[in-house]
């Protein structure tokens, strides 16, 4: 039997040209196997072959989604593979997002099967999960060594166009899909188990997890901006020169509260950016690029505000857990409600 | 995080680049940016430009604000 045809998509990180600086790399093909495409075709063996491999920057897709798509979209029909593979993205958001979504236009429009790899906090996930099969990975390129034969096994099966079993033999994220397969023990067996698990304070795998509908209604609109303190928040990573508190460039274990009374103008003396996870010369150049200090100022001057809120908040959003956001923003939520502030706003890089 | 302000009671607005990624999240008003490393700038504009380009994402903001939503709702910066 002759060897599947194998195109394989990676950020300008995988292919070995950069990191952020590198973003806006334009999309661009290359003959065979870049960087995680040896793993792959370490996996294959001599049932598959990375004929070619398509390199794009992640600030660059998510930028120019519809250029990205077009150009990628050629580049993969020429080459004409029995399979398509993204990533994997680990819990990188915009890597995982265009992998998710270059795989849905290659599938919908070339009518090739795809495959991606994702960790299942990455946004992409929520978006792609029941239009693609993405396999579980860990939130790191840590998990690569793990990630690669799975994704090679299931891939192999797609473009053989073999049948794929469910979620948890296959090791993909569940797809709202429902795929019946017999267990090995029977379910009183398994129910009695799992109890037993639990009443020993052991951890157990449900079987029937709840659907995860996490959705805030929106507050009622303010009214009259003119009396009210508005607050300022972001995700981007702004803090005072020299991050007095030490925020972490990825995966933050804290949030930063900066007190700017006084403060008309972020320069490139007095802020700069922690975030690890975009090119960072535009925001230390000039901070007011992610937190707009300075019109913000303007418009207190002008009366268009009350008062802008003498703190501001700030983490770095980049691979920081649900979790630790969460409890980041539910903490200086109940402050800002303290402070009477009455509206907000979140830039995110 | 949006959420999480939204769940205290304050209204708020998510300016962001990828709104996909607050559509996911679950922001209820969002306002898209310019760019990842600059959301509310540009460097290839003059200063003075620049700053009125931010001023103008800032309103849009604003007017998100006060605008009543029933659900998730983008609004373009014109």
């Amino acid at each position: 039997m002759s060897k599947f045809r194998v195109v394989h998509y990676i950020n300008q990180f995988y292919a070995g040209i950069g990191g952020e600086e590198f973003a806006d790399h334009k999309p661009e093909v290359r003959e065979g196997v870049v960087g995680p495409g040896m793993a792959l075709a370490g996996a294959f063996g001599d049932k598959a072959e990375i004929i070619s491999t398509v390199v794009c920057g992640d600030s660059f897709f998510n930028e120019n989604v519809a250029e990205a798509k077009k150009t990628i979209l050629d580049m993969v029909k020429k080459a004409n593979p029995d399979i398509f593979i993204a990533g994997p993205a680990f819990n990188a958001g915009r890597y995982g997002v265009a992998c998710g979504t270059i795989c849905e236009a290659v599938k919908e429009e070339l009518n090739i099967p795809v495959i991606t790899g994702m960790f299942e906090e990455n946004p992409g996930t929520d978006m792609f999960k029941d239009k693609m099969y993405i396999v579980a990975t860990k939130p790191s390129a840590a998990g690569m060594r793990d990630a690669i034969p799975v994704i090679a096994a299931l891939a192999l099966k797609l473009a053989g166009k073999e049948k794929i079993g469910a979620s948890v033999e296959e090791g993909y994220l569940p797809n709202n899909t429902r795929v019946n397969f017999f267990e090995k023990e029977r379910g009183s067996r398994r129910a009695v188990d799992m109890l037993i698990k639990k009443m020993a304070g052991k951890p157990f795998v449900t079987e029937y997890p709840m659907p995860d509908f996490d959705r805030v209604e929106p507050n009622p609109a303010v009214n009259d901006f003119k009396s009210i303190t508005v607050a300022l928040v972001t995700s981007g990573g702004i803090v005072p020169k020299g991050n007095p508190d030490h925020i972490e460039s990825s995966s933050a274990s804290k949030y930063g509260e900066y007190d700017i009374t006084g403060v008309n103008d972020l320069t490139a003396e007095t802020y700069e950016t922690a975030h690890g996870g975009y090119d960072p010369v535009y925001a230390n150049a000039d901070a007011d690029r992610v937190l707009p200090v300075d019109v913000m100022r303007d418009f207190e001057r002008e009366g268009i505000i009350g008062k802008l809120h003498n703190k501001f908040y700030t983490t770095v959003g980049n691979g920081t857990s649900t979790k630790s956001s969460k409890q980041f923003a539910a903490e200086y939520a109940q402050k800002l409600k303290n402070d009477n502030v009455q509206a907000v706003i979140l830039t995110s890089t | 995080m949006v959420k999480e302000i939204e769940r205290a009671g304050i209204p708020v607005v998510h300016v962001c680049t990828v709104t996909p990624i607050s559509m996911t999240v679950g922001a209820n008003r969002i306002v898209p940016a310019v760019a990842i490393p600059h959301p509310l700038g540009n460097p290839s504009l003059s200063a003075a430009e620049e700053k009125q380009l931010r001023r103008k994402i800032l309103t849009t903001a604003l007017g998100a604000l006060s605008t009543e939503v029933d659900g998730q709702t983008i609004f373009e910066v014109k």
